[in-house]
């Protein structure tokens, strides 16, 4: 059972992957790197507050535009446990799947949580709870092919695994 | 109903060939071969380095692995350098036949259809958003991460959810200038940049089948940005003509089903169309250009994977012959290939653009994504043909980028602002 335990920075709608990870941060692959230029193009002070507040809470579309892989990994080696918004763009959700960040779609969740509030998401059970306004999201659970991508911890797992086999 | 007896939509029919079976469902995740795997000096270090953890060697097949180092190449910095140099060392040891280098390299997305390496009913993943190009070819394409690539580089094979499909007919008649730009800016500012979230859109109507193939690859191109997964035309005369002299004609075509069930279809008559420019930050913002006229800019872009084709070229001398470049700004052109570049100097073109002010560059993405040959500064404006305006896009947080066509971007270089063709002729 895997519950992640933190707190939410929001943010709105649309939220396209040159504002995650600007283009001119591309020409490295090193996460520490990528994960110091996260969110630059969005919210100047991310750096500061993703030192508290480890989960993500957006509108409709988050990910938008480039198939870069730099956006979920800037996000996760940031430290942020997981992504919960409205709607995800196709190609960063896959992304996120393949490498093992937390990406959860609930319109209600998303729309209900604020900036601030304490969160607690039960991966397994696909259960989000906003501890600070005591209310709890069920949320429809993934595809059964897709939760063995994350069971396998990502893609790359999956795949050597099912060579084995 | 037999499965196989059901209608199905092209998308659902290209991945049910690619898995063996007669029938997909929408909604199906199905595990599908495919035919050309693509990636670019950007996405594919990451691609590479997971590659190597899967173990697998070789990749799946050297034909079929396509290497373009466009983006920062040539080379904008020593750590594109080292990318770059990442890509030809992995192209050299794989034997892969497909890798492009400077001076033979173009930008993907018009490299790939005009080399023959796509062919409708085709199957194609690219470590690229824009991969959807190819849609305009009948293939089933789209744009996956690197660790997808890395997969599908060494099974041959990647994961597919079967997607609903909405229909988009183009009926009446087009104005003068107005070309796929306009109305895949339109479209999209119909829709919304989540609007085909998820969704093979399909091209159809009148005005589509007296499209150039051109057009069409700048219409599939933008499907990404309406959130689509493919953007699909049916083959027909006009593609079979493109495809004569780049393919043996073996190749297989599939068309939708009559009575097939669409997510939704919208009709679009194309007679009020109006030149369109996306105004800042989201390529939705579309509006009339001469709504748009008084809005003063620094730089002019023609190029990318979107608008650096012989049309774009065509369209953007004949504005420019004879005239000159407003004195205060930069209009940098970039044709999209070393063949498009050819026929651009034989044609003339890159005569008048040098006679009238312009830059004229060697292939490659630079400027649309704010890489290189073209970044802006803090509080810079730019008419540019490429395919994103969101913040930042093109260099600088503070700086903004109106997306057009090539008639409008060329007009908006003699102007000085953003202007119609009629404003400057």
């Amino acid at each position: 059972m895997i519950i992640i335990r933190e707190r939410a920075i929001k943010y709105g709608n649309n939220v396209d992957t040159d504002v995650i990870i600007p283009a001119r941060y591309l020409n490295t692959t090193e996460d520490r790197e990528l994960a110091s230029h996260c969110f630059e193009g969005l919210d100047k002070d991310f750096k500061e507050k993703v030192k508290e507040r480890k989960i993500i809470v957006a509108g409709h579309n988050f990910g938008c535009g480039s198939s870069r892989e730099h956006a979920p990994l800037s996000i996760k080696a940031s430290g942020i446990k997981a992504v919960i918004a409205v709607s995800f763009a196709r190609i960063f959700f896959r992304n996120a799947i393949n490498i093992g960040l937390p990406v959860i779609a609930s319109s209600q969740a998303s729309s209900f949580i604020q900036d601030g509030d304490e969160l607690e998401i039960d991966l397994s059970s696909g259960k989000i709870k906003d501890i600070t306004k005591d209310k709890i999201f069920d949320v429809k659970p993934l595809p059964e092919f897709i939760q063995g991508i994350i069971r396998s911890g990502g893609y790359i797992n999956f795949t050597k695994e099912n060579i084995k086999r | 109903m037999n499965d196989k007896n059901k209608p199905q939509t092209i998308a659902q029919k290209i991945l049910a060939y690619h898995c063996g079976k007669d029938y997909t469902s929408e909604g199906e995740i199905v595990n599908a071969d495919v035919d050309i795997v693509l990636g670019n000096d950007i996405t594919l270090p990451i691609a590479i380095e997971e590659f190597d953890k899967i173990g697998a060697g070789r990749v799946f097949d050297e034909e079929k692995v396509v290497v373009v180092p466009d983006h920062f190449a040539p080379n904008k910095d020593i750590k594109s350098a080292q990318q770059c140099k990442l890509l030809r060392e992995f192209a050299r040891k794989q034997d892969i036949k497909n890798y492009f280098e400077v001076g033979k390299m173009g930008i993907e997305h018009a490299l790939l259809p005009e080399l023959g390496l796509v062919l409708p009913g085709n199957l194609v993943v690219g470590a690229d958003s824009h991969t959807c190009t190819y849609g305009a070819l009948g293939a089933a394409s789209t744009g996956v991460g690197s660790t997808d690539v890395a997969v599908a580089m060494a099974t041959g094979k990647l994961w597919f959810m079967v997607p609903k499909t909405i229909k988009f007919i183009y009926s009446g008649s087009l104005k003068k200038w107005i070309t796929g730009k306009d109305l895949i800016l339109y479209t999209i500012g119909l829709i919304g940049v989540d609007g085909a979230l998820y969704k093979s859109m399909e091209f159809s109507g009148p005005v589509v089948s007296k499209l150039s193939m051109d057009s069409r690859f700048t219409i599939s191109n933008m499907a990404i940005e309406a959130g689509g997964k493919f953007g699909i035309f049916e083959v027909d005369g006009i593609t079979e003509e493109f495809l004569k002299s780049r393919s043996d004609g073996s190749y297989k075509i599939f068309k939708s089903d009559p009575d097939v069930d669409y997510e939704k279809t919208y009709n679009i008559d194309c007679s009020d169309i109006e030149l369109q420019v996306a105004a800042p930050h989201l390529p939705s913002n579309a509006r009339n250009a001469k709504d748009l006229t008084g809005i003063s800019i620094d730089q002019v872009v023609i190029g990318s994977c979107t608008n650096g084709r012989v049309e774009d070229l065509r369209i953007a001398a004949e504005i420019l012959n004879g005239r000159e470049v407003d004195r205060n700004l930069r209009t940098i052109i970039i044709p999209a290939t070393q063949n498009i570049y050819l026929e651009a100097l034989k044609k003339g073109y890159i005569e008048i653009f040098i006679n009238s002010g312009c830059a004229v560059s060697t292939p490659t993405c630079g400027p649309c994504l704010g890489g290189h040959m073209g970044v802006l500064a803090e509080g810079e404006r730019a008419v540019s043909t490429t395919n994103r305006n969101f913040v930042g896009r093109m260099g600088h947080p503070k700086s903004e980028v109106y997306l057009s066509g090539p008639s409008v971007a060329a007009a908006s270089a003699v102007a000085g602002r953003i202007a119609t063709p009629e404003e400057v002729i």
